[in-house]
């Protein structure tokens, strides 16, 4: 099987570079055979993908450590679970997983678009076939995740002990689906660019892709920071690392993107705007495997120096000319269909809200990129901290979050006064309670208290929505409060699903704000002594150490403290923290020993305990820190990623869609134009 | 005004607020990036130099590192095969720290040479794999680490 997914890893080559081919010759010369065959040569380019990703499957399974691949990354008693997801834990692996998604999403983008859009299909699957391609030859000719040894070592190296946690298995992946979902966006944009197809027909395409992007960026992201937060040890879970930032910028974009495809739909304008962001969001996460994999930028998450960042700075720049070419030449079809009419309308605030995330996405992208640029202009490599990311992501998120409550009321076209204040006298009202509340009950921090302004404002817009929906739901069909609830969903899922992303952020801006309040202490106790700490709510903590244990766990020895802790003199339970020694099968230490830490979890904030070192047997030397409302990100990035299910899942046949009652939109002036065809 | 050109006006507003950030916070959180061979050309060209906190890229050289029993304080030597300085770090080593690896310091130097380092990140040895060796090999430094008291 080992074998088979080697030869099917050329074959798949093979088969990407005859799409490529046949569909571009076909969709020149408008030959059906042609376009026909590259579509099966695109089925065909996964089929064997897949055969080559079971290849290594087997080979990791069955400890095949003749493998160079299996043999760095899996020892012998690992348990099973990281087996299979060994298989993205070195860059070789993490290339054929790639390769694998793209050709899969591929082959189902080809397979649904079968009967429709079929003048531009060609090039789609054409684009597709390249990409596709580039992947599987920088692993067949540079990566080779089946490259053997000369000879067999009698075990592998083991998986670095960080990778061993629930959270990185299933990170990657979502990160990966998400990535590679801005792949299918991209070639439609190709495809109605070559073929001048730009109307709203192709956006119609590509809307549930950038949906599924969206969704798996928005879980990876989230997943990522969880794993950082319970791995590695220095209770945060952000911390503006070239990598993190790389995940983030494309996430930027397509969330952009998903907003200004509305007012594409609606009004006809932004057509070049649209076409820009689905191929700058694919740009964007072909920058960040650059950036991630090529080693130019010092990161924490270092993979190595690899010869394959220049095959991806190749294929950058060859996209951009492409599409740079491609959008300037065809400038005239891309004009808008409308005009912006008032400030005071959906459209602006739409743009504002893109224009707010774009300059997110520079702002980053230029910290980011800032120590290769400064080398480029002054010889020096200078870098920036988190605070330069903070400084400017601040206030522009704070903005963001205000425009979240804002766009979805206020009318199209043009908002009248009467309009506005019908729409924001009460969420208003929220926010200013809420600010109120907290100045009362002491917090002072202007940062946090103009968050949590805003949370309350884009709550009650929220709930100002549902409201008014369920309410008329009631009145029209006398339907229960749950059943109109849940229809009122139901029945407008694109809008009411938005609504529950909208508040996902919500809560994770207001998650982010707790970090404020963070507190800490350090302390080197010995068996029954104790310390005590003050956190951010005035509560008094008492951790008492119960000792040091010392035991043999799996592929690891482990010492972990443990200690007794009471609030106000209430006892809350034991908190554990461990260093863990991973070994391999004959018990010899593998990597550096690792850091397990211990949170004691609620609403309110994380007691989070690290183990920094035993001084002796008996001696434990502690970090332990209060991390208010962290809860709230995890929760926050449930929402979202639920919302965004609810957005995605796919509508029963309109035909039977009764006329069900969508809130009043406010429409201002457009009810006016409506007869006007606008 | 047309709604266009006063759209484009707040667009300019967002994006000028934006650069402003940008150019003023760029300007107290942008540090040096240097070996400890650039450090030590800068320092020998501007004394004055070592005032500025800069962050240091280099490799902790095998066998120097001292930690003390609580782990919360730790010296060691970094080179980059040119210069060579004694670290001293305040604060919580990460788990990847040990001999060997490429480790960013970011402090600065005091007047006995000496740097004295605030954060020190460690570089996951090469893309997560286990230290350099051949497959099947463990690396020297590999033992079990002092700070921490065998099982038996």
């Amino acid at each position: 099987m080992i074998l088979v997914g080697e030869l099917s890893l050329w074959i798949a080559l093979l088969m990407a570079a005859w799409t490529t081919t046949v569909s571009f010759a076909g969709g020149l010369q408008g030959r059906p055979d042609l376009i026909k065959s590259g579509e099966r040569a695109m089925y065909a380019t996964f089929g064997f993908t897949l055969l080559a990703s079971i290849g290594l499957w087997t080979a990791l399974f069955t400890h095949d450590f003749s493998l160079k691949f299996v043999a760095s990354f899996t020892s012998a008693n690992l348990p099973k679970v990281y087996l299979f997801t060994a298989f993205w834990a070195g860059q070789e692996g993490s290339l054929l997983f790639w390769a694998l998604i793209m050709t899969f999403y591929a082959a189902v983008a080809v397979f649904t678009n079968r009967d429709k859009n079929r003048a531009m299909m060609p090039y789609v699957t054409g684009t597709l076939g390249v990409v596709a391609l580039f992947f599987i030859m920088t692993m067949a000719f540079a990566e080779n995740p089946f490259e053997r040894l000369d000879w067999v070592p009698a075990d592998g190296r083991g998986m670095n002990p960080q990778l061993q946690n629930p959270g990185m298995a299933a990170h990657p992946p979502m990160l990966y689906l998400g990535y590679v979902g801005t792949a299918i966006p991209f070639a439609f944009a190709i495809g109605a660019l070559v073929t001048r197809q730009l109307d709203t027909q192709w956006l119609g395409a590509v809307r549930r892709w950038a949906l599924v992007s969206w969704f798996f960026l928005t879980v990876g992201i989230v997943l990522g920071m969880w794993w950082a937060y319970v791995e590695l040890g220095w209770a945060g879970y952000w911390a503006w690392d070239a990598v993190e930032n790389s995940s983030f910028l494309p996430w930027l974009t397509v969330t952009a993107f998903l907003h200004s495809i509305m007012i594409q739909e609606k009004r006809g304008m932004l057509r070049k705007w649209n076409v820009t962001l689905v191929v700058l969001s694919f740009l964007l996460t072909i920058l960040g495997t650059f950036i991630t994999r090529s080693g130019v930028i010092e990161s924490v998450h270092a993979f190595a120096r690899s010869p394959i960042g220049n095959w991806f700075l190749a294929f950058l720049i060859a996209a951009t000319v492409l599409t740079v070419y491609l959008v300037s030449t065809r400038l005239n079809d891309l004009q808008a269909k409308a005009e912006l009419e008032s400030m005071v309308s959906r459209e602006a605030a739409f743009l504002y809200n893109n224009l707010v995330l774009v300059g997110i996405m520079f702002a980053t992208l230029w910290g980011t990129l800032f120590p290769i640029l400064s080398e480029w202009v002054k010889g020096d490599k200078i870098t920036v901290g988190p605070p330069f990311f903070n400084a400017v992501n601040g206030p522009l998120g704070l903005l963001l979050l205000a425009l979240t409550g804002i766009g979805p009321l206020i009318a199209w076209r043009r908002a009248s006064v009467a309009n506005l204040q019908r729409q924001f006298t009460a969420p208003l009202i929220a926010g200013v309670v809420v600010f109120v509340a907290l100045l009362a009950l002491g917090m002072r921090d202007m940062y946090a208290l103009v968050s949590y302004l805003l949370a309350g404002f884009v709550t009650g817009t929220i709930v100002q929505e549902f409201v008014k929906g369920v309410g008329a739901r009631r009145r029209m069909y006398s339907e229960g409060f749950f059943a109109a609830f849940f229809r009122l969903i139901g029945r407008n899922r694109r809008r009411y699903g938005g609504y529950i992303v909208h508040f996902g952020v919500v809560v994770l801006f207001a998650a982010f704000a707790g970090l404020m309040f963070k507190r800490d202490v350090t302390a080197t106790l010995k068996t029954g002594e104790s310390v005590k700490a003050t956190d951010a709510y005035g509560h008094e903590w008492v951790f008492t150490s119960q000792g040091i244990s010392f035991f043999e766990q799996l592929n690891r020895r482990v010492t972990a403290v443990t200690f007794d802790v009471t609030r106000d003199g209430k006892r809350m339970g034991l908190l554990s923290s461990e260093k863990r020694q991973h070994v391999n099968a004959s018990g010899e230490p593998t990597f550096e020993p690792s850091t397990e830490v211990g949170i004691l979890e609620s609403p309110k904030q994380d007691v989070y305990l690290v183990f920094t070192g035993a001084v002796d047997r008996d001696t434990a030397a502690v970090h332990i820190n209060f991390n208010p409302l962290v809860w709230w990100v995890w929760f926050g990035g449930i929402i979202m990623a639920f919302g965004g299910l609810i957005v995605m899942w796919p509508q029963a046949v309109k035909a039977e869609r009764e006329s069900g009652y969508v809130a009043q939109i406010p429409m201002g002036r457009e009810l006016e134009a409506a007869g006007a065809g606008a | 005004m047309k709604a266009r050109n006063k759209f484009l006006l707040g667009g300019v507003l967002v994006l000028g607020t934006a650069s402003y950030l940008m150019a003023s916070s760029i300007d107290e959180t942008a540090t040096y990036y240097l070996t400890p061979g650039e450090l030590a050309a800068k320092v020998s060209d501007n004394p004055r130099f070592s005032k500025n906190g800069v962050k240091v890229g280099a490799r902790v050289v095998d066998g120097t590192i001292k930690r003390d029993p609580g782990g919360r304080e730790l010296t060691f030597v970094m080179t980059d095969g040119k210069q060579t300085y004694p670290v001293h770090y305040r604060g919580v080593a990460p788990d990847t720290f040990t001999d060997g690896v490429d480790v960013v310091v970011e402090g600065r130097l005091d007047a006995n040479g000496v740097f004295q380092a605030t954060t020190l990140l460690a570089k996951c040895a090469s893309r997560y794999e286990n230290a350099p060796g051949q497959p099947g090999q463990y690396p020297a430094g590999a033992k079990h680490p002092e700070n921490i008291p065998k099982a038996s």
